[in-house]
């Protein structure tokens, strides 16, 4: 049987606010447990909840980005659970009132066509700890640092139809928040965490099958993997005639299994209600306004504008425009270079291979757009071959030296490009083998193509390696053919 | 020297009559010897309060004193304090020792009073006899056997006794005003949001308000004149302007217009009380007030929405106690649902496992529309209700409670007859509207309140209100035998 | 209106309150009776009435994004049961 694959998506997206949504405690990653867990975070007796303003700015921002309804009265309710990362015993959340109503993102498909996805709403909340599973004599232990920081959920209408579409509205929502600014998009830090309803039906037929929801994917390799493995097992159950229970599974993408999470859920009922501690929040045109201003280029509006301002083809422009700090990355490279293919070349190869070999953000790159510009300048003006601009990329990198033209100079990278002195080079050369000469000569198109290396060798030895490896071939081309 | 008012007290201190440690020393010793009998305190502060006291004598000697400089005063136990043990009455809470102060406690500290101690309550001030505190029941100064009332029976217990000129107070449901009936004082529950709640644990969020117990009407000023005020650290808390509360004591009563609810003078109105309180109307006509009959017709559901409301609140507000970062934890737990339910079992009394079970309950699935929002509907009709009497009147006067205090144990084995006896402060809550409780008539030999509720954020009409039924009678002066 | 005991039990799991029979049959006893109280409720007509959820109709604040809290674990675990490592330890957590 043909089956149809219905995938919606709920998205934790990690405020870049600097404190908690409701206390001034850092939210700062990476700090000694509990040393950002205010007396409210700790949810002490007697403390109180009041709501970050950032926050609700965020939220909104995010709205506007896609298209959405702005709730002007929102209102946080309690989530009522009992478990050791919510001090609280309940979550603050938002559930009738959110802040963001219905939107819409585009997303790109490999075939070139592009597909509305529909966001059904986003609401504001306070993430948990963390559990530690250590073992301390069989006890875990709570870090209380992250509860309280907060989170916007974004969740879609169940229309994705493919792992592939899900990916892509993944890898466009985390463009469109980090382009925003609301969000610092670490997926190693935990800063989106997606969680992936899905659902099969006979292959035409309308109404949805029995979902399930696979809980806190932390990248877009395991949300892929995660969401095969869930499609296959779906249709595994229902070939054997089974049916498939709705229920939260969990998915391990080390060892790509998943296991149900229903133990956990039978004895649920979080008993919402709004919180009395927190009274409804109004947004008004102004609030929203402020808001607009705010807003920068986003990732639609800029991949048109690369297309545009650098001629850069849809497959460039949709790769370099997606992240805002790559996007950024490259116009300071450009603006340097002058040279936007070469530049587009650079930074999706060298650059990002050099940055996920060593897993670093393209905020953490050594090199600077302007300093890649800078090689890029020289590659360009054929001062420097592809091996030497390697050298002066891997100097940059590793920090031997900041300045592209001095680092050419102290290694001796200068291309020779004046013709007269390179004739000279290619007749001693030519002179001292004869031999060779002659078995060219002799030699077909074909074979005369693969015998060229063994006479720029010497000449590139000959030149210290100075010598333009382009200029060298022409000469030595001209010189043999003749 | 324990007789005299808050107001004598703050002129003493002034004229160099008595120093605050003297003051303090005398409190302290009375509160040795005398409460034994009344158990109205969890926690004296002996050295601590002795240290405030010389550390006040000394801002006193540089001459920037406030009226509250050197005045010894006690905190219901609900109320947090940086270093001091704050139990609410509770189990759970028996050694914990805040690290931070409730914003009311800053402020006393800030005006250099004098904190004597921590006063005995209901248990997260549930109840209204003070019986279900985990440290022992308070008896009323008034009766031997007499419940002082609840929940911040301790703090009234104690000013009637004399052992501490005021002391702080909260009311969720008549927590303030129902003691202060019992004990013969005068006590004042605010406009919500009047009075911070930050660092007051909370029982139920949109119904607790923190105020004040005290002899007269006078003292009580004084009191909200430090406590009342806007705290950036609570959302519920309202920025407006915080008139001088003692200004307007004295202003004459001349056509003050009077309503008295109907639904609250009926026939099952016990007739001494009912003679007491039309008593003490006719005692404010004569001081040129006017009175007339007005109506609450859903007043009969009051109690009913708030044995809804207050309990599913406090349901979540007390899931924070887990045994995982304060207060009481059960030994060797299993696991983690071992470690939730025995501590929570080891940690709460009855009537708070009730309450949070009532409350679980009418929140959960298929019940929340007939219990928890059908509430939250009955709660507007009630408020309604009052502001449309306030648009006739001034303030509204009833019976504080049904009758005076009860006997020890009378009420325990049955809650709802406990829960009856808010039947005429309760609404209040629900409104969110100031009311005062001042001492009104002896009724077999034990104090009864008559009850005063205005529009909101009309304190200081209350207040003068009482002040002046206070300068005509002298049932606030009155003692215990 | 009454409360069975499969109900008391599921309402006690869910505040994480240890029962045993003879509270459950107490509480039986003394829920139906609150029950019986807040049931009053149900003569109320409140077609159209907005539900209230605070007694002021007063609008959030919001705060502005300062730091303003500073590092006091020492202070906050000096007051709690079980901790190491600057952890609060609880019973092993299992997802």
């Amino acid at each position: 049987m043909q089956w149809d694959v219905v995938i919606g998506l709920e998205i934790h997206v990690q405020l870049a606010t600097k404190t908690k949504i409701f206390s001034g405690s850092s939210t700062a990653f990476g700090a000694e447990p509990n040393t950002q867990a205010s007396a409210v975070d700790l949810a002490m007796p007697g403390t109180l909840p009041v709501p970050n303003e950032e926050a609700f700015r965020y939220a909104v921002m995010f709205g506007l980005a896609i298209d959405a309804e702005i709730g002007r009265r929102s209102v946080f309710e309690r989530k009522n659970y009992f478990y050791p990362d919510l001090p609280k015993g309940y979550q603050t959340t938002q559930l009738e009132q959110p802040i963001v109503g219905p939107g819409h993102v585009e997303i790109d498909l490999a075939d070139g066509s592009t597909k509305t996805i529909r966001i059904h709403h986003a609401h504001l909340e306070e993430d948990a700890g963390k559990s530690l599973h250590e073992d301390f004599h069989g006890m875990s232990g709570i870090d209380l640092n992250r509860a309280g920081t907060p989170l916007i959920e974004v969740v879609t209408e169940p229309d994705m139809r493919s792992a592939e579409e899900a990916v892509a509205f993944a890898k466009k929502l985390h463009s469109i928040v980090t382009s925003l600014g609301i969000c610092d998009g670490n997926m190693s830090q935990g800063s989106m965490r997606f969680d992936v309803n899905i659902s099969l039906k006979p292959k035409g037929q309308e109404a949805f099958g029995t979902r399930t929801e696979t809980k806190n994917l932390n990248s877009f390799r395991f949300m892929e993997q995660a969401i095969a493995h869930e499609v296959e097992r779906q249709m595994d159950i229902l070939e054997d005639g089974g049916v498939i229970d709705q229920e939260t599974r969990l998915y391990n993408g080390d060892r790509d299994e998943s296991r149900s999470m229903r133990s956990k859920e039978e004895a649920n009922d979080y008993r919402y209600f709004p919180c009395p501690d927190l009274l409804p929040v109004e947004i008004d045109d102004a609030f929203i306004d402020h808001c607009r201003s705010r807003l920068p280029e986003l990732p639609d509006a800029r991949k048109t504008r690369f297309k545009d301002q650098y001629g850069l083809n849809d497959y460039d422009a949709g790769l370099l425009s997606g992240d805002a700090k790559l996007a950024a990355f490259f116009e300071d490279a450009v603006s340097h270079s002058k040279d936007a293919k070469l530049t587009a070349n650079w930074v999706q190869g060298e650059l990002s291979a050099r940055l996920n070999a060593e897993d670093r953000l393209i905020t953490d790159s050594p090199i600077s757009g302007v300093q890649l510009g800078d090689l890029i300048v020289r590659i360009a003006d054929d001062s420097i071959s592809s091996a030497g601009a390697k050298k002066v990329f891997d100097a940059l990198w590793s920090g031997e030296g900041d300045n592209v033209d001095a680092i050419i100079e102290a290694k001796g990278l200068k291309q020779v490009s004046d013709t007269g002195a390179l004739e000279a080079m290619v007749d001693e050369v030519l002179a001292g083998m004869p031999e060779q000469i002659a078995q060219y000569k002799e030699a077909d198109e074909k074979k005369r193509k693969k015998m060229m290396g063994g006479f720029m060798g010497p000449l590139m030895k000959a030149s210290k390696g100075q010598g333009n490896p382009k200029l060298f071939t022409d000469i030595l081309k001209k010189k043999l053919d003749d | 020297m324990h007789n005299k008012s808050v107001a004598e007290l703050s002129n003493a201190l002034a004229s160099g009559e008595v120093s605050s440690v003297e003051l303090t020393q005398h409190f302290l010793d009375r509160i040795k010897q005398e409460d034994g009998k009344y158990n109205s305190f969890i926690t004296v502060c002996e050295d601590a309060a002795l240290d405030e006291a010389r550390q006040a004598d000394e801002r006193r000697s540089q001459g920037n004193a406030t009226p509250w400089t050197g005045i010894p005063f006690a905190q219901k136990d609900i109320f947090c304090t940086n270093g001091v043990r704050t139990t609410c009455g509770s189990r759970m809470l028996e050694n914990f020792v805040p690290p931070y102060d409730a914003t009311v406690t800053a402020r006393f500290r800030d005006a250099g009073a004098v904190c004597l101690g921590k006063t005995n309550l209901d248990e997260f001030a549930m109840g209204s006899s003070n019986e279900s505190s985990y440290f022992g029941a308070t008896t009323n100064p008034w009766g031997e056997n007499r419940v002082p009332g609840g929940s911040s029976g301790g703090s009234a217990a104690a000013v009637a006794a004399r052992l501490t000129p005021a002391a702080t107070a909260t009311d969720t449901g008549g927590s303030i005003r129902q003691p202060a009936s019992f004990c013969g004082i005068t006590g004042l529950k605010p406009t919500y949001g009047r009075v911070s709640r930050y660092g007051m644990i909370a029982y139920a969020s949109s119904l607790d308000q923190g105020g004040t117990l005290a002899r007269s009407a006078e003292d009580n000023a004084m009191m909200l004149n430090v406590m009342a005020g806007f705290d950036p650290k609570d959302s519920t808390s309202i920025d407006r302007e915080v008139p001088d509360y003692t200004a307007t004591l004295n202003e004459p009563l001349k056509g003050l217009k009077i309503g008295l609810p109907k639904e609250y003078f009926t026939a099952q109105l016990d007739p001494a009380m009912a003679q007491t309180i039309r008593d003490a109307v006719a005692e404010y006509e004569k001081l040129g007030a006017t009175v007339k009959e007005v109506s609450l017709p859903n007043a009969h559901l009051a109690i009913a929405a708030y044995y809804v409301i207050a309990p599913a609140e406090a349901s979540a507000n007390l899931s924070r106690f887990d045994g995982v970062r304060y207060g009481h934890r059960c030994e060797d737990p299993k696991d983690l649902m071992d470690l939730y339910t025995r501590t929570r079992e080891e940690g709460f009394g009855a009537e708070v496992k009730r309450r949070i079970m009532i409350g679980t309950y009418a929140l959960s699935a298929g019940y929340f529309d007939a219990y928890f929002l059908k509430a939250q509907k009955v709660r507007r009709l009630v408020q309604q209700d009052f502001v449309n009497a306030l648009k006739e009147v001034d303030v509204l006067m009833s019976p504080t409670c049904p009758s005076p205090a009860f006997v020890q144990g009378e009420k325990t084995s049955d809650p709802v007859t406990m829960y009856l006896e808010d039947i005429f402060t309760i609404a209040i809550n629900l409104a969110g509207l100031p009311a005062m409780s001042i001492p009104a008539g002896i009724v077999n030999g034990l104090p009864v309140g008559l009850q005063i509720i205005g529009d909101y954020f009309s304190e200081a009409r209350l207040l003068n209100a009482a002040h002046q039924f206070q300068l005509a009678t002298d049932w606030h002066q009155r003692t215990p035998a | 209106m009454t409360i069975s005991r499969e109900d008391i039990e599921k309402v006690a799991l869910l505040a994480r309150i240890r029962v045993n029979d003879q509270q459950v049959t107490e509480l039986e006893n003394d829920l139906g009776n609150i029950l019986n109280l807040v049931d009053q409720l149900q003569s109320a007509d409140t077609e159209n009435v907005k539900p209230m959820a605070h007694p002021l109709d007063a609008i959030q604040r919001l705060r502005v994004d300062e730091v303003t809290e500073t590092n006091q674990r020492e202070a906050f675990q000096a007051i709690a049961p079980a901790t190491e490592a600057g952890l609060y330890l609880v019973p092993k957590v299992i997802d």
